[in-house]
């Protein structure tokens, strides 16, 4: 029988349901490859086999009574650990919360199990999801599977990034030791991890999944989304992942429509919009010609290439990096050491002084910063110049994807401006680091639906990503565009195991 | 505009976060240089343009005001609220004294 963690979602669903193999063969198979991969790879801070196995023979004995079974039955999944599970550790990758063992069920991952998905482990990440290269967890760094080839087919075996913050989600999905992964999106947690690792991530329109019992960094931008081999398994797991819930005062009250059955890359009629203003100073070649292939693969699938500009892009960076630090500052207050978590409390020390040593004990060096620039940005006398000019400017950047959408109907660009970096490479400055959101953050600032699919390999042999941005609500337009770079891509490349 | 140490330990103490004189020194580059990149937004012009709020347009719902209109975030869960509190006593949280 072929490797059971060969298959992803659709498959292994589609399997359970024939009866080809159980849902508990597979929670095995990936029980162990979680097991065998783990210690190198870092990408899970705990596993839960258990749960993993549970899941399965619920579905398994639901089949043998002939009931009928969900849209993610016997698929084994990684879980960001920013959704709280109930009674296994949720840290956000931060010390402030080891130990914390959630009383609840986040709204996404209790649909995911209703749907009967099993949870392999707690996926690492970027601290509090801060980060673009999974190195700021306090439960270490993350590393991809891929490894970079020299022009000889010499393997450099440099660890490199697996993106961030969804780091350990990518890692893991790209290894194929979880068919698929939750990842939230908060300026391209997603859809940078996705591309740098050669799989598939969608962040939806904000609102689409309940930010329930998910870990808060930025809440006007926070968004799960799924990541996955492929697109279809994307939309498949989006479905199960996406919902009204009354328990998140911004969740939208609208029905999940059917982005599986609705697959189409027929994209006669529609229009893909190229900003001109993506096309960045020292842009990166293979990125460039990876861009040039995703508007050739679009026009074969039927599209008309227009261009378009969305002037306020350069400021897009800036709006978010005042933006995401002042909601996180206010979000992160709530980490004081009385409720949960970490407590610092030095001998003689009052209460304002337990409060400052816990958080200085149990928050990491890049939260720290975030929080430092959001209170100044926040606070008395510097408000208007920082915060508010950042809120109107980011209104002027929603406005011109609007003004885009009058014309198009899917926005094209690279994911990211490079393929993955090796770890340690952009730790000096944290500038540089930020910088790798450049055309992941618009979107994000603008609430719309967003896509990463792999186009190819660049001259070091690793995954590039193509970003496609959608209009409000619809992420069926975005993943079809998707599933048109898929089928013509043709992108096959799989990381060597050397774990 | 610019920060020096003593604006950096001003804001670390409103943010509640404790601070070393070395740690100090450290950040107060980082913090200009990330500061000093985002006042570029200062060169738009804004005039007519209302702060965005909402992302999507979405109004804010009310629920009857019933207790426990939701079980799952009404009351009666004390001791889960409890569960990982560092110190909990007599059904409360504990800290340190706050009155002389």
């Amino acid at each position: 029988m072929t490797n059971l963690t060969e298959f992803g979602i659709a498959a292994i669903r589609d399997g359970v349901v024939r009866g080809d193999f159980t849902a508990t063969e597979v929670a095995q198979a990936f029980n162990a490859a979680v097991a065998e991969a783990n210690p190198a790879l870092n990408a899970f801070i705990v596993t839960t086999p258990d749960h993993a196995l549970a899941a399965a023979a619920k579905v398994d004995s639901a089949r043998a009574a002939g009931e009928e079974l969900g849209k993610l039955a016997g698929v084994p999944i990684g879980m960001k650990d920013l959704f709280a599970t109930e009674g296994v550790q949720t840290t956000a990758a931060s010390h402030i919360l080891e130990g914390f063992e959630p009383q609840y069920e986040s709204t996404v991952s209790r649909k995911l199990w209703e749907a009967g998905a099993g949870m392999l482990g707690k996926l690492n990440l970027d601290q509090f999801a801060m980060g673009s290269s999974n190195e700021t967890s306090a439960f270490g760094n993350v590393i991809s599977p891929w490894r970079r080839t020299g022009a000889d087919g010499s393997v450099d075996t440099a660890p490199l990034a697996p993106g961030g913050s969804s780091g350990g989600s990518s890692s893991a999905v790209a290894a194929r030791i979880a068919a698929a992964a939750t990842g939230t999106d908060t300026g391209g947690s997603i859809r940078q991890p996705a591309a740098f690792t050669g799989i598939s991530g969608i962040k939806p329109t904000y609102g689409r999944c309940s930010r329930w019992g998910i870990v808060a960094f930025a809440s006007s931008l926070d968004q799960a989304g799924p990541m996955a081999r492929d697109v279809r398994d994307c939309a498949i797991m989006l479905e199960a992942m996406a919902g009204f819930d009354p328990k998140d005062s911004t969740s939208l009250d609208m029905p999940v429509p059917e982005w599986d059955a609705n697959l189409s890359d027929d994209l006669r009629g529609r229009k893909i919009g190229i900003p001109r203003e993506y096309r960045i100073d020292g842009f990166n070649a293979d990125v460039a010609k990876s861009w040039d292939d995703g508007i050739a693969w679009l026009k074969d699938a039927g599209a008309e290439i227009v261009d378009i500009n969305l002037p306020h892009t350069r400021y897009a960076l800036p709006t978010y990096y005042i933006i995401a630090p002042a909601e996180a500052s206010s979000n992160l207050a709530r980490y004081d050491g009385v409720r949960y978590g970490l407590r610092e409390l030095p001998e003689g020390a009052n209460l304002q002084e337990m409060y400052a040593a816990t958080r200085a004990a149990g928050f990491g060096a890049e939260v720290k910063r975030r929080i430092l620039i959001g209170t100044y940005v926040l606070s008395a006398g510097f408000y208007d110049a920082y915060y508010t000019q950042a809120q109107k400017v980011r209104t002027l950047i929603s406005r011109d994807f609007m003004n885009a959408f009058d014309e198009v109907d899917v926005i094209l660009t690279p994911t990211a401006p490079t393929s993955a970096f090796a770890l340690g490479e952009k730790t000096s400055d944290p500038l540089e680091m930020y910088l790798n959101d450049v055309f992941s953050v618009p979107a994000s600032l603008a609430g719309l639906p967003a896509m990463s699919v792999p186009a190819g390999l660049d001259r070091g042999g690793l995954p590039l990503g193509l970003h496609l941005i959608g209009r409000p609500f619809d992420e069926q337009g975005v993943l079809n565009a998707g599933l048109a770079i898929e089928r013509r891509a043709g992108f096959s490349a799989k990381p060597a195991k050397w774990w | 505009m610019s920060v020096a140490p003593a604006d950096v330990a001003k804001i670390a103490s409103l943010a509640r976060l404790k601070v070393t004189d070395a740690e100090l020194e450290a950040m107060v580059p980082e913090l200009n240089g990330i500061l000093a990149w985002v006042e570029q937004l200062g060169e738009v012009d804004v005039t007519g343009i209302e702060p965005m709020t909402a992302v999507i347009p979405n109004t804010l719902r009310l629920r009857d005001d019933v207790v426990n209109a939701d079980p799952l975030t009404g009351g009666d869960i004390r001791d889960k609220v409890l569960a990982n509190a560092p110190v909990a006593e007599h059904g409360f949280f504990g800290v340190p004294k706050v009155i002389e």
